[in-house]
């Protein structure tokens, strides 16, 4: 069976705070979800008409299997066919650090989407930082697991890093949120100050440059 | 009454034995003279029988109808057993049934044999009513469209309003796409498997070289063989051909190898020395006790024929769906090589640009197009899961 989860405090945290995003009844994109934790969360309970793109099999599966609608394929390649403006939200979370053409992907997304939600690990954290003064090392920590040379996480971000990106790519940083989380990434809080430091993941919403803020969704 | 129903060596009683139980084969009739139904070529046939079989009960609301489409060789006897001695089940029993992927508690299964077959429905071994004789090549060319009409009048007969699911792989997924397009209104979800919107040229060289084989044995005559010997040769070449496409390089390699069958050296003839070699001509031999040469052809040259964006996008797939309504469910197979992924990602890409609802699985297995028909458990929980939530 697959596992349900309706309960926000089962969500993983970084995925509570996305959720506390979307409106009820948006149209939503999740880039790389998994086995649709959130799209099933959002489906139940916030009436959101939610598909993902996965590209693992069993994973698919799974979301299939709980009633999602999941395509099996690459983000970066899948994301092409949609029409404009087809969601309300794209959402890429802890994947954008494992994408080659970040920029492309963004673009994509603000394409097909009125809204793009990002999260990635922070990488300026101080552990991080700690770690590489200290021991020379490339640093490992919960949310990066990974010796240098297995690592699938092949773009080195920061929270200022993204800012830098957002405005070099020409997108306007709508919200964004530091969070810093338990080992399990279940629990967590939002870091208000020296969040550069102090937390673990960043999430940030965006928006074309050009397009009026407006709030909410049609 | 023993009744051939074998349709490829993968039919096989389910493992834990549970069973949708005995089934009846029925006939509906239509399209009599003069109303006969009229072919997509323009040609007029009629009467028109199809042959169908049912499971599980339509329910009061007539929601929880499911139609599965049979690909080439296939017939209406999905799941089941006519009679308690029948030595294997309908050609889809690992999948329909009891609490199965296509639970038969919850849905009211309906198979038909399709137009132009020859397993119960009308198709060139009927009888022509002008000349009381077989129609042989008299018989119109129908498409996977004249198919779809005809099960779309068996379903009205049945009192269907709506189908909850179409569901079938290879020249069944064919007849699935059709529907969405067909009959846009009556399809809630739709699961075409291993499936594409129109052949390959290596798909219709492959059907070409099997026709030319039945053509070219002398027991053929132009299609009139019905009253003297049959072209048994041809047909069953025809079939080891189409036997070769189903498999692929890695399940011929696990399943042969290079070994030999029955002896320890080259017979320095032309026995069939390798197992490979005696399993296509089993397969071919037992094809030619079930199956028409005539249907073959026509069946195959309308899976050839079917192009979805040609007959309703001007050429375009993606117009072709712009009515579709359809949640769907797309799934392909690693090892298919005869409707390879790209054909079942060209059928997604489409649906997507139409904004429509569709998920799209890849399943990893190794025996080629025949994988559809195989036990496979990520199959079923995906179809099981799909169908569950179709309407929410």
């Amino acid at each position: 069976m697959p596992s349900i989860k309706t309960d926000p405090v089962q969500l993983r945290y970084d995925l509570q705070i996305v959720a506390s995003w979307i409106p009820s009844g948006a149209k939503v994109l999740g880039l790389g979800c998994g086995e649709g934790d959130l799209l099933y969360f959002l489906k139940h309970q916030k009436q959101v008409k939610g598909s993902g793109i996965e590209k693992n099999e069993a994973r698919v599966a799974a979301c299939i299997e709980k009633g999602l609608t999941v395509l099996q394929g690459d983000i970066n390649a899948e994301i092409l066919d949609y029409p404009d403006d087809a969601f309300d939200y794209v959402i890429c979370t802890l994947t954008l650090q494992q994408v080659y053409d970040p920029a492309s992907l963004i673009r994509a997304m603000l394409r097909i989407g009125k809204k793009g939600i990002v999260s990635f690990p922070n990488f300026s954290h101080w552990r991080i930082r700690w770690q590489l003064l200290l021991t020379g090392n490339a640093p490992k920590t919960k949310q990066l697991p990974y010796e240098w040379y297995n690592t699938p996480n092949i773009r080195v971000i920061t929270l200022r890093d993204f800012r830098k990106f957002a405005q070099k790519v020409g997108i306007r940083i709508v919200k964004e949120v530091a969070i810093n989380t338990n080992n399990q990434d279940r629990r967590g809080t939002v870091t208000r100050r020296l969040s550069d430091w102090r937390g673990t993941y960043g999430i940030f919403m965006v928006e074309k440059h050009s397009s009026p803020s407006k709030n909410g969704v049609a | 009454m023993l009744h051939e129903n074998i349709m490829s060596e993968y039919v096989e009683h389910d493992q834990d034995g549970v069973s949708v139980g005995l089934v009846e084969k029925r006939t509906f009739t239509f399209a009599d003279p003069p109303d006969e139904m009229v072919l997509e070529s323009g040609a007029k046939l009629g009467p028109v029988t199809i042959a169908y079989e049912t499971c599980g009960e339509l329910n009061r609301e007539k929601s929880n109808a499911v139609l599965i489409c049979h690909a080439l060789s296939g017939d209406a006897h999905v799941a089941g057993y006519y009679d308690k001695n029948d030595p294997k089940p309908g050609w889809w029993d690992i999948m329909v049934g009891p609490g199965k992927g296509i639970d038969t508690d919850r849905y009211f299964v309906i198979c038909s044999n399709i137009l132009g077959s020859c397993i119960g429905s009308t198709g060139p071994c009927s009888y022509n009513p002008e000349t009381i004789e077989p129609y042989a090549l008299d018989f119109p060319v129908v498409t996977i469209g004249d198919m779809v009409s005809a099960q779309k009048a068996l379903i009205d007969h049945l009192g269907v309003p709506m189908l909850h699911a179409v569901i079938g792989g290879s020249i069944g997924g064919m007849q699935v796409l059709e529907w969405c397009v067909r009959y846009p209104e009556m399809v809630k979800s739709a699961i075409p498997l291993a499936t594409t919107t129109r052949h390959s040229a290596l798909a219709i060289a492959f059907n070409e070289v099997a026709r030319q084989a039945i053509m070219a044995d002398p027991n053929w005559n132009n299609g009139k063989y019905y009253d003297g010997r049959k072209p048994d040769l041809g047909l069953a070449v025809a079939r080891m051909i189409g036997h070769i496409t189903y498999l692929s390089d890695d399940s011929m390699r696990l399943k042969f190898g290079r070994r030999l069958q029955d002896k320890s050296d080259f017979s320095f003839k032309f026995d069939a020395d390798f197992q490979v070699e005696s399993y296509l001509r089993h397969q071919g031999k037992k094809f030619v006790e079930r199956f028409d040469a005539n249907s073959f052809l026509y069946i195959t040259k309308a899976a050839d024929y079917f192009d979805l964006g040609r007959e309703y996008g001007d050429g375009s797939d993606v117009d072709a769906f712009s009515n579709t309504k359809a949640k769907f469910l797309a799934i392909s197979f690693t090892s298919d090589w005869l409707y390879p992924t790209y054909q079942s990602r060209e059928i997604v890409t489409a649906l997507k640009k139409n904004s429509l609802d569709v998920s799209f699985c890849e399943i990893e297995a190794r025996w080629g197009h025949d994988a559809f028909l195989l036990p496979n458990e990520s199959m079923t929980s995906v179809i099981k899961g799909f169908l569950a939530h179709a309407v929410d």
